[in-house]
């Protein structure tokens, strides 16, 4: 197949319907927090359009920008143990059959029909004293008695990695089903043990796949505010959490904009700043 | 057959009949007494099952007035969802139960229709926290709804039931408790005033309110959970997982009927009587159907049935009511109950807001 560059108007056609949908889907909705994010507060009901910084001015606070710093931190863990864990399952996966690598995917995407807020409940459960796991590990003889695994930053963490790991493997498996085995026999041939090959040769060789996917990830588990709350302490409260308490419960529509505004702000930076070190390095 | 209905529905007579339907429909006030109907939202889950259950049918019954009924948010997301649909003119529900600060809040944005209380036959016998008044005295809620939020306890855990609040307190209930999470559903800031300030009066000045929260702070080693959704308290209470807490008093007392260890007790210092009003939207047509509504619903006969049923504290006066003591007892107290500062959560709602999350999250 082979690509032209597109020359008349109408070789852009098929990029109409993907940019109408992108400009009432995200470009409105975005545009109107933004202005929201401005409007004057009125206690007592809602809001008024006016142009105030106060709700920017509210949130920079030591206060919020704890919340946000460990938002942050949640979510490269999560997108950090989500990579760690699927790039190797998706590795070994692609050298499986057919029929064993199509189980594996069916019994992932099925994971993806769970909300999560069942995922939240059903991780609650295996957690809990009561009724969790470490009645099993009880009854096996390996603790004395059953625990309480929640709630705490242990819980949060398996909680969203579980969420989010799906979705980590579907998108590594084609980039490492397309990668070369050639590769690896050469490094193999020359005399390097399986472990070494694997990073000296795959992990480099997809090295944009995998900055791509973490920050797939990251900006995945960055929006997540039911886990936290099931799962985790008011200490393990995303933004995301403290946002729907401002939009929802408070009615507080123009902070919990600005809040969110910032939020997009700041993971677009840091988004920005992993591809540009990505590409300095590859540069140099 | 077939030559019958050729003869009998020639084209002519087929155009006739067509035009006699469009007649019909024409005349809206024709349709509208055979069809009248009302959307009511009833906080989702247990509300909504017993009001469909035992309540709704029996006004249709009485009334002609079909009800359709909407589950709605608890909070003030349906506030929210109300206001955005009358600013395009559409209402999701015609009469929806609002918390107190809700129905203050609408209040600021005129959505509440006003309510006439020539129209509700038993207006005088309804205790007076529970007509909601806009500033220039017009009625913007009528109460539908009273429950009372008390000390639960799992009884395999605690095998004495705690008398006081102060139990919250008692370093021997360390991660023990599971307590509302917000600063304006739990009214942990009432309780503490009344346990240990001498009363809700306390929290007139900042002063006074930032007493009260350094007392809170307090509580916070205690705190295993604290939870927006209920049903995510309401299972560790049944199990023992979280075995003390504030809770429903009806709903706590529905779960031991059903034989979980788990019972409500009203402390001294008295349950918090907390409640929701009958509110209008200003985009709904169904003036009438609502106030016939109202008016059935605050009936004596009606309270009592919905003590019974349902398990709500009546709206109206006692002596007015047919209750039993034990039915009484049931779903209220005599014991002077906890009543919340709702107008503290209107005006400084967002101060509040901002110290209460600051207390607990930081």
């Amino acid at each position: 197949m082979r690509r032209e560059p597109p020359r008349s108007l109408a070789d852009y056609a098929p990029l109409v319907f993907p940019a109408l949908m992108l400009t009432v889907f995200f470009v409105v909705p975005f545009s109107i927090m933004i202005a929201v994010s401005f409007f004057r507060r009125d206690p007592a009901g809602f809001y008024t359009p006016d142009f105030v910084v106060d709700n920017y001015a509210r949130f920079l606070s030591s206060f919020f920008g704890g919340v946000l710093g460990f938002s942050l931190m949640l979510a490269v863990l999560v997108a950090a143990c989500c990579v760690a864990i699927a790039f190797p399952f998706t590795f070994l996966l692609i050298r499986c059959s057919r029929r064993v690598q199509t189980v594996w995917l069916v019994g992932l995407l099925s994971v993806l029909s769970l909300s999560e807020v069942i995922i939240g409940f059903a991780w609650s459960t295996l957690f809990s004293r009561t009724a969790g796991i470490t009645n099993l590990l009880v009854a096996v003889g390996l603790m004395d008695a059953p625990q309480a695994l929640l709630p705490g930053f242990g819980a949060v963490l398996t909680g969203m990695v579980y969420q989010a790991l799906p979705y980590t493997v579907l998108v590594l498996y084609p980039a490492l089903v397309r990668l070369d085995p050639t590769l690896l026999e050469a490094a193999r041939t020359l005399g390097a043990s399986p472990l070494r090959a694997f990073f000296n040769v795959v992990v480099p060789a997809l090295r944009n796949t995998i900055v791509a996917t973490l920050i797939m990830v990251f900006v995945f588990a960055l929006g997540s505010y039911l886990l936290p709350q099931i799962l985790g302490r008011p200490q393990h409260w995303t933004l995301s959490v403290l946002i729907t308490d401002q939009a929802i419960y408070q009615s507080n529509m123009p902070f919990a904009a600005a809040m969110a505004v910032f939020l997009v702000l700041i993971s677009l930076a840091l988004v920005g700043l992993t591809l540009m070190v990505g590409r300095r390095e590859s540069a140099a | 057959m077939k030559t019958i209905l050729n003869e009998s529905m020639s084209r002519r007579t087929l155009l006739a009949s067509g035009i006699a339907a469009a007649g019909m429909l024409s005349m809206p006030a024709v349709l509208r007494a055979q069809d009248r109907s009302l959307k009511v939202g009833v906080y989702g889950g247990y509300f909504k099952d017993s009001f469909d259950k035992n309540i709704f049918p029996e006004f249709t019954k009485a009334t002609g007035i079909a009800v359709e009924s909407v589950a709605e948010p608890t909070g003030e997301a349906w506030l929210v969802q109300l206001e955005q649909a009358a600013k395009a003119g559409q209402a999701p529900a015609d009469l929806s139960m609002m918390s107190q600060t809700s129905t203050i809040k609408g209040q600021a944005t005129e959505l509440w229709t006003p309510l006439d209380p020539a129209r509700i036959k038993n207006f005088d016998g309804l205790l007076p926290q529970f007509v909601n008044k806009y500033p220039d005295g017009r009625i913007a809620g009528i109460g539908a709804v009273a429950w009372y939020i008390t000390l639960v306890s799992n009884t395999d855990v605690y095998k004495e039931a705690p008398t006081s609040w102060a139990a919250l307190w008692d370093p021997a209930n360390k991660d023990k408790l599971g307590l509302l999470a917000l600063v304006s559903n739990s009214f942990l800031l009432e309780v503490t005033a009344k346990t240990f300030m001498g009363g809700t009066n306390a929290l007139d000045t900042e002063e006074g309110i930032l007493k009260a929260f350094e007392k809170l702070a307090e509580v916070k080693p205690n705190v295993r959970l604290w939870y927006r959704d209920e049903a995510q308290f309401e299972q560790a209470l049944k199990s023992g997982e979280i075995p003390m807490g504030q809770y429903y008093h009806d709903v706590t007392g529905l779960a031991a009927a059903d034989g979980h260890p788990v019972r409500s007790t009203f402390p001294q210092e008295g349950g918090i009587l907390d409640s929701g009003n009958w509110v209008l939207s200003r985009a709904s047509s169904k003036v009438d159907e609502a106030h016939v509504f109202i008016d059935y619903m605050s009936q004596p006969a009606i309270q009592g049935l919905m003590s019974r049923k349902v398990g709500t504290a009546p709206t109206l006066k006692r002596e007015l009511l047919d209750l039993t003591p034990e039915e009484f007892a049931s779903v209220s107290s005599d014991i002077d109950p906890i009543i919340p500062r709702y107008d503290l959560y209107t005006s400084k709602s967002d101060w509040l807001n901002q110290k209460w999350t600051e207390l607990i999250v930081g």
